[in-house]
């Protein structure tokens, strides 16, 4: 069975230590998390060695991961680039924005490019409305007001960093 | 021009670095808790300062906060709870993350100040996944207030022991339903729970538990520092205090804008830059996608307080005011709101599960022009069997919006049903 690394089992237990101790199954959502951040999704793997470490059923792990939005059970790109569509965005043009997308990148959401580099998403509001049309880059950093030019200035600075990772 | 803007949650709006403890106390901030600690008041006389004030929730519900802090039994058995709704979604509403971006410190002490009046060891501030700057500010303060004593085990050198932790969510709508989120602290899938048992009686780990929303307990070390009087007067009779108002969709300048309630709609339009040269304002949710829609000429009328929207047959919900101007397609909006909710509905609910997705699939073919005869009273009846037989309020939340829009918009609805759809393939 997969064990999970030194680092991610500290991080885990600074989340565990936030409950009280018999409820350590309270900690899972971010482990789950923690794990997906080191390794890029959740492997079946993954998911036992979670509900191993926090010692509860691989059932009870595996429910909670297929209800919430931001795990991922299979590897994605190396950056995911989510359009918000819910109102206030889809009022200020964020399906052009998606439709854009989808004709550089060469894909449809749910999808990662070829080369590894990115996966597409539509995500429901980010609560960031006034910045819309608005897209949030690798579940975590908001980038606002988006035009077709900032969009693709994004993509330009994200392309131009995987080439310097791998330089 | 409005007086008392932004004199609350948002008074830093524009002051440096405002979410580190030194800027926090330079404006006075803890001074309530610190003296709290130190003369220990009777809890019940601090409950009776935040009924006058007249504070109610400000996620959505809008449920009198003394009330709901008196249902609290100080003296239950085993440790009680407190837990700050930070998880932001309901579409069009963007408040509490300005909070928890740029006023952590109030909001900490608001959780601490609860914690006392209702006699609660932990507080969890649950915060929506994505948040991750206002998570790392959050935690950042909390590390501060932490070193400086005024969180933890013997606060302050008192026996007061309060206890404080930020939470990250993972993903989903729903866990903004407060026995949801208590399900998610939990380690489980967030269903919303039966209630009864309240939460206050049966919560986290079926321990008493409070749970209050960013804007709620962050509006709490205010009140008590000026006074009751000072925060209902801000406000109507009836609509105490201020309101962050999320104001977004066809706006000059959208942003997060906090009035006194009973401010008018067109003071708030202008706040937000008002509509672009030559348009009007076909339509306004005024408290996120949830609550029912008002159509603009009515909402130009209209003062932005929980009676001045009851008036005009919806509600201040979250405050997320989305304003479409007359260029709107009616129904390509409903059916981009109606997605969305699909999408959220947690599935337990046979009603909520399956009518979303019917919900769903009939306001996008009315979006597409490809409606079939019938389709909209089809669509009525079927959100108003929605409405009133599920667990928790997502039910109403996507009945409402499309029975608001059918009574309002009905003409502009029908524009999608295909024109050589005769009557009798209606089935």
């Amino acid at each position: 069975m997969a064990q999970l690394s030194d680092q991610t089992c500290k991080i885990i237990d600074a989340w565990r230590a936030k409950f009280p101790k018999d409820q350590s199954r309270s900690a899972v959502l971010m482990a789950l998390r923690t794990v997906q951040d080191e390794l890029g999704h959740l492997s079946d793997e993954s998911l036992h060695a979670v509900a191993d470490y926090l010692d509860m059923p691989v059932a009870q792990v595996s429910e909670v991961v297929s209800f919430y939005s931001m795990y991922r059970r299979t590897p994605q790109g190396k950056h995911t680039l989510a359009i918000c569509n819910s109102l206030s965005c889809h009022l200020c043009q964020a399906q052009s924005l998606l439709d854009h997308l989808k004709t550089r990148l060469g894909i449809e959401p749910g999808q990662t490019t070829a080369d590894g580099q990115f996966t597409l998403k539509v995500t429901e509001c980010l609560a960031a409305c006034a910045g819309a049309p608005a897209l949030l880059l690798d579940d975590q950093h908001y980038h606002e007001s988006m035009t077709i030019e900032s969009l693709d200035a994004l993509i330009d600075t994200l392309s131009s960093s995987q080439g310097a990772d791998n330089d | 021009m409005i007086e008392h803007l932004n004199t609350v949650c948002y008074r830093f709006k524009s002051v440096e670095n405002s979410w580190t403890l030194p800027v926090y106390l330079e404006h006075g901030g803890y001074a309530v808790w610190k003296e709290i600690v130190k003369t220990a008041p009777d809890p019940k006389d601090l409950i009776e300062v935040i009924k006058r004030s007249g504070l109610r929730g400000r996620g959505g519900a809008g449920f009198p906060t003394g009330l709901k802090w008196s249902f609290m039994d100080r003296n239950a058995p085993g440790p009680k709870y407190l837990i700050c709704n930070s998880d932001e979604g309901e579409p069009g509403t963007f408040k509490d993350r300005q909070i928890l971006t740029t006023n952590p410190h109030q909001l900490i002490e608001g959780m601490l100040i609860a914690s006392y009046v209702m006699g609660l060891d932990v507080g969890y501030n649950f915060l929506r996944g994505e948040f991750a700057l206002p998570f790392q500010r959050c935690e950042s303060a909390l590390a501060e207030a932490r070193a400086a004593g005024l969180v933890g085990a013997s606060i302050l050198g008192s026996k007061l022991n309060i206890e404080i932790h930020n939470i990250l969510g993972a993903g989903s709508y729903i866990v903004g339903e407060e026995t949801a989120m208590i399900e998610a602290l939990e380690g489980k899938r967030a269903y919303p729970r039966y209630k009864p048992p309240f939460p206050a009686v049966h919560g986290l780990y079926g321990q008493p538990t409070t749970v209050n929303n960013t804007e709620t307990l962050a509006s709490v070390p205010m009140i008590l520092a000026q006074g009751a009087d000072w925060f209902s007067g801000l406000g109507t009779e009836k609509s105490g205090g201020t309101k962050m108002f999320s104001v977004s969709g066809h706006v000059n300048n959208p942003g997060v804008f906090e009035i006194p309630l009973g401010t008018s709609f067109e003071s708030l339009l202008a706040l937000a830059g008002g509509l672009q040269e030559g348009r009007s304002c076909l339509v306004v949710i005024p408290g996120g996608t949830s609550m029912r829609v008002v159509p603009g000429a009515e909402m130009l009328t209209s003062e932005m307080s929980y009676e001045g929207m009851e008036a005009v047959g919806s509600a201040i919900g979250s405050g997320g005011l989305i304003v479409m101007d007359d260029r709107t397609d009616i129904a390509q909006a409903l059916a981009v709101m109606m997605e969305f909710y699909q999408h959220e509905s947690c599935g337990q609910c046979t009603p909520c599960r399956e009518g979303s997705g019917w919900v769903s699939a009939l306001t996008a073919r009315l979006a597409q022009g490809l409606g079939k005869p019938g389709d909209i009273d089809r669509l009525y009846a079927i959100a108003k069997q929605i409405e009133g037989r599920t667990i928790c309020a997502f039910g109403e939340a996507i009945s409402w919006p499309v029975t608001s829009f059918i009574q309002h918009f009905r003409p502009q609805l029908e524009v999608g049903i295909a024109s050589n759809e005769s009557s009798e393939n209606c089935t």
